[in-house]
């Protein structure tokens, strides 16, 4: 008995074959795309002021942008204080916005723990540990992401509810936005993080 | 023999995860195309760090290896 090999045109006319010879189509092929990946994006919305929130917040945006992803942070209510420069000892215009930076004090160097924080005790032992870890403090994780271009966003409702103004945030912030244009971020993105 | 010339070093020994990463990332940008880097490092992690960042970059990483408990990476800039 004779094995006959079935060519697929033998059993199915060629129009109907789906241009099974046609070339792929040129594009999916092209030696200048081939191989590139398209920049991925990562969006963090930090809602929290807590030291250890914070930390995760810079390592990740750092790391992200170190890793050649485009990110944008949205800080928004506790995550503004971090934002405010470290000299200002008090932001707010009346007294209930004062009170406010007075009990929760700006500056990413004075930022508390959600638990353990002892009066300062807690925070102080962290960053003793993170020094002999080798671990770098939030502010500096900060710096880095600002030089590996990481977008800083604040949130104009949380900067109009908590008295916080425009000239007493770090440099290099970008000009507050609202929730419309973080959720236009987020949509394009391919990831969010809500810290 | 060939001569490698090494543009830039980073001193990465002692520091942490991200630091070892974040600051090559910084490192490299002032370099030119085809440049290489050296990083020197401590973080156990950083040797699987170094070649998904290799990889997710583009930058080649040409060598790596281990002495002393200090592990030495050569990348080149993409």
């Amino acid at each position: 008995m004779t094995a006959t090999i079935t060519k697929p045109d033998q059993y199915l006319p060629t129009e109907l074959m789906g241009g099974l010879d046609d070339p792929i189509p040129s594009d999916e092929l092209d030696p200048e795309t081939e191989g590139e990946v398209k920049t991925k994006s990562l969006v963090i919305v930090a809602e929290s002021g807590d030291l250890e929130r914070t930390w995760a917040t810079t390592i990740l945006a750092s790391s992200a942008a170190a890793s050649g992803m485009q990110v944008s942070i949205f800080f928004t209510f506790w995550g503004l204080f971090p934002l405010v420069r470290p000299e200002i000892r008090m932001t707010g215009k009346n007294w209930m916005q004062k009170m406010l930076s007075v009990m929760n004090r700006p500056g990413i160097g004075h930022l508390k723990l959600s638990k353990l924080n002892f009066a300062g005790m807690g925070p102080w032992m962290m960053h003793r540990l993170a020094k002999q870890h080798g671990v770098a403090k939030p502010g500096e994780l900060l710096e880095m992401a600002q030089a590996l271009g990481v977008r800083l966003i604040p949130c104009q409702m949380s900067m109009d509810m908590m008295g916080v103004s425009a000239d007493q945030l770090i440099d290099g912030v970008e000009s507050a936005v609202g929730a419309a244009t973080a959720l236009e971020l987020m949509a394009e993105a391919d990831a969010t993080l809500f810290i | 023999m060939t001569t490698i010339e090494i543009a830039q070093r980073v001193d990465a020994r002692g520091l942490s995860c991200p630091l070892p990463i974040v600051r090559t990332a910084i490192a490299i940008k002032s370099l030119s195309s085809g440049d290489l880097i050296e990083v020197l490092a401590t973080d156990p992690g950083s040797t699987k760090d170094f070649t998904a960042w290799a990889k997710t970059t583009g930058n080649e990483l040409v060598e790596q290896g281990v002495e002393d408990g200090v592990f030495r990476f050569l990348l080149r800039r993409k």
